[in-house]
């Protein structure tokens, strides 16, 4: 059972692997000529001021809650999805009164503008 | 000879080479795929403009990719002097290494699967949702403006749409029965009308368009909007790290594509079942359509004009979410009765 997991380990090293030799062949192969102007982080023509980690707006930060509540919905929902033939009608309201509480949740954050993006 | 040397390996190492060697008969044919996938992409959207595309490198311009690559090899890599290094360097692998591994568990046709496990399409869930890390850890680590206000965009965007994906996977998943990919398709199996397209038509369409979104590509493209905030969250990044996030995108976009058509239209499964020798299943028909669904992601590239930010995550949260919600409630109900033709 679990063995058929070995192949998946596998695989993510080689993906890392992938990435990884690349990046060394272009670390290599490619010149180091750095000079500060090269190494600032590039601005429109002007030099970089302030530190770049600034204040973000808000907004990101609630979807990010957003998403969070939402995804687990998600996980809540995988199980029940594959068993949903044999747990039959039961099953069947017995999610619709929980996704009942997630819409009346959706409603609100919708009506308070929540998910608005001007 | 070679056989007796087989045979004096420890059982162990000999299940890790075979392994190996699946992988790389996995990896190698991607990793061309995506580099030919690029050339396709300027030609198809040069033909669609009534340009020629790349023609100079090779016939046709068949070398491109190849010149393209080296190209980018020769380059300088930059580590800005902000950049948090450790980070910098870690976020291309950490965008790589779930595009490349979630082909682990895509089945190619009744038998050719890497790793058949039961829970393979909560695999993908994670692996895909893994890629928005790298994202936002390069739009962090570079310390530039720019790349972190791409990266913010793009994470938005990323796990808005994320959602109405997963809410379509839980309609898959309501109408197969299984978490296993092979079994989804086996589920499909009747004739072109019990592809799950049909019960799942606007699932369907919630979980292309998402899966558009999801890999940033045009009209969802604000992210690297090139014309707004120059390329996003990469911006800092050039040479092969550049390269590493631009193969990733591209792995996921064919990722996109096969994992429509496996559990849409029914992946290996022929569109004429029943007709002899025509009808047979076989990897050319799931080839087949994950091509046109890779051509699909050029096409609307070349078709539609970007969206704005507040149109997109509008769409996402205000049309996909309801919609699928909506959906999912129907297609359960169809479960319980057992509606005939699909769920019976």
């Amino acid at each position: 059972m679990l063995e058929n997991y070995l192949p998946i380990l596998i695989f993510l090293a080689i993906g890392l692997a992938v990435g990884g030799g690349a990046m060394a062949a272009g670390f290599l192969l490619g010149p180091h000529r750095p000079d500060a102007e090269k190494n600032s982080p590039y601005e429109c023509g002007f030099e970089a001021f302030e530190d770049a980690r600034m204040k973000f707006d808000v907004r990101y930060y609630l979807v990010a809650i957003l998403f969070i509540i939402f995804d687990l919905e998600i996980a809540f929902l995988f199980p029940w999805a594959v068993v949903l033939g044999e747990i039959g009608m039961f099953g069947f309201l017995a999610m619709v009164l929980f996704l009942g509480i997630l819409v009346v949740g959706f409603i609100y954050e919708w009506k308070k503008g929540a998910l608005e993006w001007e | 000879m070679i056989e007796s040397l087989w045979g004096a390996l420890p059982e162990a190492l000999q299940t890790t080479i075979v392994i190996v060697a699946k992988i790389v008969a996995i990896v190698v044919p991607l990793m061309l795929t995506v580099a030919y996938y690029t050339l396709a992409e300027r030609k198809v959207i040069g033909f669609m403009q009534v340009r020629i595309g790349p023609n100079r490198v090779g016939p046709r311009g068949l070398l491109q990719p190849i010149a393209d690559a080296v190209k980018l090899m020769f380059k300088e890599i930059i580590l800005p002097t902000n950049a948090n290094r450790f980070l910098f360097v870690g976020a291309p692998l950490l965008s790589i290494a779930p595009a490349l591994a979630a082909w682990a568990v895509i089945p190619f046709n009744e038998t050719w699967v890497l790793a058949d496990i039961d829970a393979s399409l909560l695999y993908i869930l994670a692996l895909t949702s893994f890629g928005v890390y790298g994202v936002i850890i390069a739009g962090w680590a570079s310390n530039s403006k720019y790349a972190l206000l791409g990266a913010m965009r793009s994470a938005a965007q990323m796990v808005a749409y994320e959602i109405a994906m997963g809410f379509a996977l839980v309609g898959v998943l309501l109408a197969g029965g299984s978490l296993n990919l092979g079994d989804i398709v086996q589920a499909q199996s009747g004739s072109i009308l019990h592809w799950f397209w049909l019960p799942l038509f606007p699932l369907m369409m919630v979980y292309l368009i998402s899966g558009v979104a999801e890999t940033n590509r045009a009209p969802f493209d604000v992210a690297e909007g090139e014309s707004e905030i120059v390329a996003g969250f990469h911006v800092e990044y050039s040479g092969m790290t550049f390269a590493v996030f631009f193969l990733a995108e591209y792995a996921n976009m064919i990722l996109i594509a096969a994992l429509t058509s496996l559990l849409f239209f029914g992946g290996w499964l022929s569109p004429f079942q029943g007709v002899p020798l025509l009808g047979e299943p076989s990897l050319f028909w799931f080839l087949l359509k994950t091509a046109f669904f890779m051509f699909c992601f050029l096409w609307f590239r070349a078709t539609f004009p970007r969206y704005r930010y507040d149109q997109i995550m509008r769409l996402g949260w205000k049309v996909f979410i309801p919609i699928t919600i909506v959906w999912l409630l129907v297609v359960g109900l169809a479960v319980v009765v057992e509606l005939p033709w699909w769920f019976d």
